[in-house]
């Protein structure tokens, strides 16, 4: 009986959740024993027209990470679509579009505009845009075309299963390969459609190991500003925890180390708009009936949308900036 | 029981009863100076010197001292022989202080006019009886005040003549002066304001005013005399109940109830800043209440109307919406001054002979029976003026320094008026009490933007507010008349004894729920509820909402950024859905 096919791909990433699958260390060994790779760009040469070969529903795991920003990045999402039994969200960006979902704040225009024009360090006299086709002597070539939107993943195609985290921590991506190498190797149900694997439903809070108390902000600021009390609760010293509404499984490690939760491991779920949610949880506790002093006190949070958003822009009700 | 006879009349007393108490009792009146019912006879003054006849001896003692211990004496306070001795004893009081008016009104009632004796200074009223020094050591216990030198030179003084650190300024000494020696006197001098004088008795134990509930006296420990020096107790020794307790402490109790009914009323507004009226300025420009408080027939002016100087007033102007109806203070009517107005009218026109002056926006006059009050004083001559006073000014000149001047506009004859008047009332508004935020927070009950507490429904709740169990009646949910707030007080009790009777409450099924499942304990939610509903459970670290006292007001479901909160009956799920409803 030949192997199952397993799928890793990179969308609109950076590159770090293929790290993250490499750090889960000798349990590589075991994923390469078991399943038979038929596509990881980053970490092997492989051709699409292979993929294109294959027949519909081949492979058996799809690991999909990076958000939809070009047509190279949707044409692959529904090749494998296609191609796979059981395709999987896996990080923020391809969760939730991620850090690369932030653009959806200007459009491609200006993207352009600014990389290849207006950049300190760019000097283009000819402004010379990159082309999505080009005559060149040996005919026309191609490249894919940029999107004026960033998208998440299901926001294109139909996803089976999410595993959100930027990266996914190694262990919870161990976990979740062994659990799929279980199911695969003792004939197990699958979970339902849309679970979402390697996090928990309850929230960061559940994991972080600080003293929590009735909450009273008078002043919000920034990490820098400042050492901070390491047993106590970061939101109640001031600082913008996204926490409470982000979904546990991390491990908590970046509150533990004294940095608020920037709310990578997506949204809980009973909530439809992390950054919503969080807004209207802070300024519940904001310590002030006076409007000209919540004013100065909301004030000083800065880039709101880029604090409150970091990862969830683009499948957030707001989407992007309108036009 | 021992049987004495005094001026032939038979007695029969206790053992070692004085002479003067005997008498008493018999109606027999043996004059005193330095006795004290309160005090151990001092027997110095002489007064009371009484026969007691033994057989055939007879000897002199002083009735206010001598104990009767054997039935076979008899005892004369008016024999030939006493009042002789009275006289001269008289005589030598009126060499010591021929300006005491006692010692003279006792000398002229025996025929003494003169005396023989050297007289050292005609304007001395001190008979040095000691009774203030006494007094002062023994009764207060302060012991400010003392005897000095011997002889022809005693005198009661303060030790070496300088004001002493002891004196409390009780003014007992003052009290008890037989002659008027010791007066107190005020040394700043400090105009007392209509608005401290009080009604009723002002000593330091009495009931508080006329209408106190308990009808008891109680202590004013600021200024009792116990509380100072640890002496005087003097109205334990007079309380024939003995229920005089120096030992009661103020005390903080705790007191479970079923229901609570708010009926704290409201205070008067402060006219002073609204310096056009001259309150605190002039005189005889007084606030309703002080105005009232005049007319209490417990007042210092035992409820004659008169001005500062206590003459009757000519004129009287009552101004109507003092800080009520008024864009600057209070924009609503404070509904019960155009009656009592009314009513003020009335007691001048009744007391006094003056012209009286009703200047007002609108006569409201909504009650039952009011109107026709309203017409009744039209008949009674009153004058009303639609429009509201404007400014209050001194008169001066030829009509006199103490007049005032009501400046106003007539809008019925569309002409500015300047009426002058001797008094003004104003006709403050009923305004919610300072305190009233802090009592809406410890209740979870609702203010208005106007300070009074806001009903559950203004038509279908009027006494039931937003937290069960809590009622409100009269002034403090908005300005009302007696009837009105009795009605609603009324209708407050009955709310509760409903809910006592039952003794169960019915639940609405709307009220927020927190999945323990999702709830991690972030502790965004405790501190946001308005009815204290939510509470931490620190062994399951999670939140617990207390569904008896939600009111599903949805801040903590808003709020719950893990979205562990659920408004029953108001799910994200049943919003989406009517949302999408409407779009459909």
């Amino acid at each position: 009986m030949p192997k199952p096919k397993l799928a890793v791909y990179w969308a609109a990433s950076c590159g770090g959740c293929d790290i993250a699958i490499l750090d889960i260390e000798d349990k590589i060994l075991a994923v390469a024993d078991f399943f038979d790779l038929c596509l990881w760009p980053c970490a092997a040469d492989f051709k699409y027209a292979d993929v294109r070969a294959m027949d519909d529903k081949s492979i058996t795991l799809t690991l999909f990470n990076g958000a939809i920003r070009n047509s190279e990045n949707y044409e692959i999402a529904r090749l494998l679509r296609g191609k796979s039994v059981v395709l999987a969200a896996f990080g923020s960006c391809a969760t939730e579009g991620g850090i690369p979902g932030l653009a959806n704040l200007t459009g491609k225009e200006a993207i352009l505009d600014y990389v290849y024009i207006k950049s300190p360090s760019t000097v283009n006299p000819d402004k010379i845009y990159p082309q999505p086709r080009c005559k060149v002597p040996e005919g026309e070539i191609y490249i894919p075309e940029m999107w004026n939107t960033v998208r998440a993943l299901h926001q294109v195609i139909d996803v089976d299963y999410i595993i959100p985290g930027c990266p996914p921590q190694s262990d919870q991506i161990a976990a979740v390969v062994g659990a799929v190498i279980d199911i695969l190797s003792t004939g197990k149900p699958l979970p339902p459609k849309g679970t979402v694997l390697g996090a928990s439903e309850k929230s960061c809070c559940d994991e972080c190991p600080r003293k929590r108390d009735v909450k009273k902000i008078t002043k919000f600021r920034r990490p820098f500003e400042g050492p901070t009390d390491p047993d106590i609760c970061l939101m109640e010293q001031g600082l913008v925890c996204l926490g409470p509404a982000t979904r546990s499984g991390c491990g908590a490690k970046c509150v533990s180390a004294g940095m608020p939760c920037r709310g990578c491991y997506s949204l809980p779920a009973n909530v439809r708009d992390q950054g919503a949610k969080m807004v209207s949880a802070l300024a519940s506790v904001v310590d002030s009936t006076d409007p000209t002093e919540i004013d100065r006190i909301i004030a000083t949070i800065p880039d709101p949308v880029g604090t409150f958003y970091r990862f969830s822009l683009a499948e957030s009700f707001l989407r992007r900036k309108q036009a | 029981m021992i049987k004495v006879t005094i001026d032939g009349r038979d007695i029969e007393v206790k053992e070692e009863t004085t002479i003067l108490n005997a008498a008493r009792e018999l109606g027999i009146k043996i004059p005193t100076l330095c006795y004290s019912e309160f005090l151990e006879p001092y027997a110095v003054c002489r007064i009371c010197l009484c026969e007691v006849v033994r057989g055939k001896r007879s000897r002199l003692v002083t009735a206010c001292n001598y104990p009767l211990r054997d039935a076979s004496v008899s005892i004369l306070t008016n024999s030939a022989r006493v009042r002789n001795l009275r006289k001269l004893n008289l005589e030598l009081l009126l060499a010591q202080a021929p300006a005491a008016k006692i010692v003279q009104d006792l000398a002229a009632e025996y025929g003494v006019t003169k005396t023989r004796f050297p007289i050292k200074n005609p304007d001395e009223k001190c008979i040095l009886c000691g009774l203030c020094v006494q007094v002062c050591e023994n009764l207060v216990g302060a012991g400010a005040i003392g005897f000095s030198s011997r002889g022809s030179k005693r005198e009661v003084s303060t030790p070496w003549g300088v004001e002493p650190e002891t004196c409390i300024l009780c003014g007992a000494c003052a009290h008890f002066c037989p002659t008027g020696h010791i007066v107190m006197t005020e040394e700043a001098d400090e105009r007392i304001l209509h608005s401290e004088l009080t009604l009723g008795p002002n000593a330091a134990i009495s009931i508080p005013f006329r209408q106190a509930i308990p009808n008891v006296p109680r202590i004013d420990v600021e200024h009792c005399i116990h509380f100072k020096t640890g002496g005087c107790e003097l109205c334990s020794k007079v309380c024939p109940k003995d229920c005089i307790d120096y030992q009661m402490k103020d005390e903080i109790e705790d007191i479970d109830v079923g229901a609570i009914v708010v009926a704290t009323g409201f205070q008067d507004f402060d006219p002073t800043p609204l310096k056009q009226y001259g309150y605190g300025k002039y005189a005889n420009v007084l606030s309703s209440i002080e105005f009232e408080q005049m007319n209490n027939a417990a007042s210092p002016t035992g409820g004659a109307i008169v001005l500062e100087n206590g003459e009757e007033p000519r004129s009287v102007a009552i101004l109507h919406c003092i800080g009520s109806r008024d864009e600057n203070n209070h924009k609503y009517c404070s509904r019960v001054c155009c009656m009592y107005a009314l009513k003020f009218a009335h007691l001048i026109k009744e007391k006094t002979t003056a012209e009286v002056y009703q200047l007002y926006i609108d006569m409201r006059a909504f009650g039952k029976g009011y109107e026709e009050f309203y017409h009744r004083l039209l008949e009674e001559g009153v004058n009303v003026i639609r429009g509201k006073g404007a400014e209050i000014a001194p008169i001066g000149g030829k009509f006199g320094e103490e007049g005032l001047l009501v400046r106003c506009e007539d809008t019925l004859i569309s002409k500015f008026r300047e009426i002058p008047v001797d008094m003004v009332v104003l006709c403050t508004a009923l305004e919610a009490r300072d305190d009233s935020a802090d009592l809406a927070r410890k209740l979870n009950i609702s203010k208005g933007a106007d300070g009074w507490f806001i009903e559950a429904h203004p038509k279908l709740a009027p006494v039931s507010t937003t937290t069960d169990g809590v009622f409100l009646a009269g002034v403090c949910q908005g300005p009302k008349d007696i009837p009105d707030a009795v009605a609603q007080g009324t209708a407050a009790a009955g709310q509760a004894m409903k809910l006592m009777t039952v003794g169960e409450l019915f639940l609405d099924a709307a009220y927020a729920a927190i999945t323990d499942e999702i709830c991690s304990g972030c502790r965004i939610c405790n501190g946001l509820c308005p009815y204290n509903a939510i509470s931490f459970l620190e062994d399951k670290k999670v939140s617990e909402v207390n569904a008896a006292m939600c009111k599903a007001c949805g801040t903590c479901a808003a709020a719950c950024p893990s979205g562990a909160i659920t408004a029953r009956h108001f799910t994200d799920d049943q919003i989406y859905a009517q949302i999408e409803a409407i779009f459909a």
